[in-house]
């Protein structure tokens, strides 16, 4: 389908294809994640599990603005960006699965996927501690003389911790292709923004470090990914770093065990009315670039994908049990008695 | 045979080191300021500032750096001045360094060399520690602690040559020590011991600085009473070689460990184990351990004389064993 002048403008230049391919993202993250709660309850998935609901329009919008060889390293909130990233969800389900065919063979779990052939450098779930390793990656990429840049998630709870600033610090000193993306969700873990931090307004906190930032409508994945064009060719170009702030609001728990005693839910159904999926679907099919009849079979696709994700994952043979003796060490060395 | 100091010999091997073009080194005044114990002194005027990268003080950042740069095929070598400084950083050293490997399936390898010291001379309480079982204790890492020039040329090039992340443990009352080293092409692997001195009545454990004050003790106990006492340094203690110990324990049943940290749950308590699971029957005394005494480092130099590791208590420590 062919878009308008008139689309094209309002939607960053974008095709309809393109569109409609955001589109499909958002609503594959979606089933995937509401199918996730649903294993979980069914005990087929143990331990944390957190939610990315809500904030599909970040990751689809951010890294559908990236080269295909650009870097992600992200927070333990990271099954929407695998997704946007096109990690294979067979892998992604499996490894919440705890199973040899996950794509860190039944290791990880939720909060470390990976898939290093898509550059996509894992989950990690000590808060704020990966921004310093995108400056690594950002300084690897400048001495390496490699055009790439490093994107990095973090939540706004990330940002009051030592290594966030030290991270600033040092992406600014040296001016490293470093896009530093706070998805600004309005709470760390339970604790309200307004508790946790003095300056609420994330994007602010970049003048300390005289860095370039900006805030953006995080359920808007066109706004994102605006955005995001703008930052990536300013950090492509040897300009240094830029914070984007995306704010955002999950819709689940900050974990699936979550009794969210610290907001209403008058609070989340109000947030709910600004839904990124549903806003986006109507706004697509309002302005022709798709129909109803697309929506709904993208949206019958990503149940069928979904689904397909649990039986694969539930087919699959457990971690190889070769874990318990190996793997530590990429050189192993035994000790000697 | 050319005679090095220890900062000679590993000024050498970062000389080498740094000809390939993925090594570089990030740290706190190792650069303008001219490096605290002397070990880069002149690199950045010889290799500018992309090799030789002073970092803020910012112990986490300098290690995260060197992550996220050995992820990407580089092989950096992250200098901590201090090893008390690298409590700051030990979430990047042991949540990520340590782990990636494991945790993501062998996907991610983190290739990286953390040089720092150990070391004490009226420096209080905060400045005078080693951390050796902490490190140690932590599956993933790879910990060396060389004793002579050669060894510390010799595994420093082992442990930039390791795919994983070594932590390489220098002294700074060491630097200063002269050795051979051998001028032929030798090579010394992570994870072997060596006999410092041979002997049949005792044998000693140790690695680092104290295989100095042991070798000292040794020599003066041999010529002034006929006492032969075997000194194994264990070079490396993760993975620890044990096998050149017991061997000689086997022989002498008698050991003293001698490590520079607290007495209580350390390497020296790992190795006393070792040797209790691995050679129970050969057993003749209880082994005796030296270490530091378990009280934070006191400035005054009569109080910390009494806390260190000294050839005094080493030599009572072997007397109490052979008696």
């Amino acid at each position: 389908m062919a878009s308008t002048p008139d689309t094209t403008e309002r939607y960053a230049g974008l095709s309809n294809e393109q569109l409609i391919e955001m589109y499909r993202q958002m609503v594959l993250i979606r089933i995937f994640e509401e199918k996730c709660q649903e294993m979980y309850t069914r005990a087929k998935i143990g331990g944390f599990l957190h939610l990315y609901v809500g904030q599909e329009a970040v990751a689809v919008g951010t890294i559908g603005a990236l080269k295909p060889e650009d870097h992600i390293i992200t927070h333990y909130r990271d099954h929407g960006h695998a997704i946007a990233r096109g990690l294979d969800t067979n892998a992604l389900m499996a490894e919440l699965f705890g199973k040899a065919t996950g794509s860190a063979a039944g290791l990880g779990g939720s909060m470390h996927l990976v898939d290093v052939s898509k550059n996509f450098w894992g989950g990690y779930a000590i808060i704020g501690s990966h921004l310093l390793m995108a400056c690594g990656i950002g300084t690897a990429l400048k001495l390496q003389k490699r055009p790439e840049v490093v994107m990095v998630f973090f939540g706004d709870g990330s940002t009051n911790g030592g290594e966030f600033y030290e991270a600033m610090n040092f992406s600014q000193l040296g001016k490293l292709p470093v896009i530093f993306v706070c998805e600004n969700n309005l709470f760390a873990m339970g604790t309200p923004i307004a508790v946790h931090t003095s300056v609420q307004e994330i994007y602010r906190k970049a003048c300390a470090f005289d860095m370039r930032s900006e805030r953006v409508d995080g359920n808007d994945p066109i706004a994102t990914y605006e955005a995001t064009l703008r930052a990536v060719e300013y950090a492509r170009s040897g300009q240094g770093p830029v914070l984007l702030e995306a704010v955002t609001y999950r819709f689940r728990g900050h974990s699936a065990q979550d009794t969210q005693k610290y907001r209403t839910r008058e609070e989340v159904e109000q947030y709910r009315t600004r839904d990124p999926n549903q806003v986006f679907r109507k706004r697509l099919i309002d302005d022709g670039v798709m129909t109803e009849e697309q929506a709904v079979q993208i949206e019958q696709q990503a149940e069928v994908e979904a689904q397909g994700s649990v039986d694969f994952a539930d087919q699959s043979p457990p971690a190889d049990e070769k874990w318990l003796t190996e793997g530590v060490y990429a050189n192993p060395i035994e000790p000697k008695f | 045979m050319a005679v090095m100091t220890v900062r000679e010999a590993l000024r050498s091997e970062l000389r080498e080191q740094l000809k390939d073009d993925r090594v570089f080194i990030i740290g706190e005044d190792i650069g303008y300021y001219g490096s605290t114990y002397g070990v880069t002194a002149g690199f950045l005027e010889e290799y500018g500032t992309e090799k030789i990268r002073d970092a803020p003080i910012a112990e986490a950042g300098i290690i995260g750096i060197g992550i996220g740069a050995a992820m990407l095929g580089m092989r950096p070598i992250c200098e901590i001045m201090s090893v008390n400084f690298s409590l700051l950083a030990f979430d990047q050293i042991i949540n990520h360094a340590a782990k990636l490997h494991y945790m993501f399936g062998g996907q991610i390898t983190c290739p990286m060399v953390l040089r720092t010291t150990n070391g004490w001379r009226n420096l209080s309480a905060t400045h005078s520690q080693s951390f050796d079982p902490m490190f140690a204790y932590v599956p993933g890492l790879k910990v060396v602690a060389p004793a002579t020039p050669a060894d510390m040329k010799a595994l420093f090039k082992a442990s930039m040559e390791d795919p994983d992340p070594v932590i390489f443990i220098e002294h700074t009352l060491m630097y200063g020590v002269k050795g051979e080293i051998p001028d032929e092409p030798y090579e010394v692997k992570i994870g072997e011991s060596r006999v410092a001195r041979e002997g049949k009545d005792l044998t000693i454990v140790t690695y680092s600085r104290p295989v100095h004050l042991c070798m000292e003790v040794a020599e003066r106990l041999s010529k002034q009473e006929g006492i032969e006492c075997a000194i194994i340094d264990l070079r490396t203690i993760r993975p620890m070689d044990m096998s050149k110990a017991l061997e000689s324990f086997r022989t002498t049943g008698r050991a003293v460990v001698v490590t520079e940290e607290w007495e209580s749950h350390g390497v020296q308590a790992e190795i006393a184990a070792r040797l209790y699971e691995h050679a129970f029957d050969y057993l003749d005394a209880p082994i005796e351990r030296v270490g530091f005494r378990e009280i934070p480092f006191p400035y005054a130099t009569n109080l910390e004389d009494q806390v260190v590791v000294t050839p005094a208590r080493i030599e009572a420590a072997i007397r109490k064993v052979l008696a």
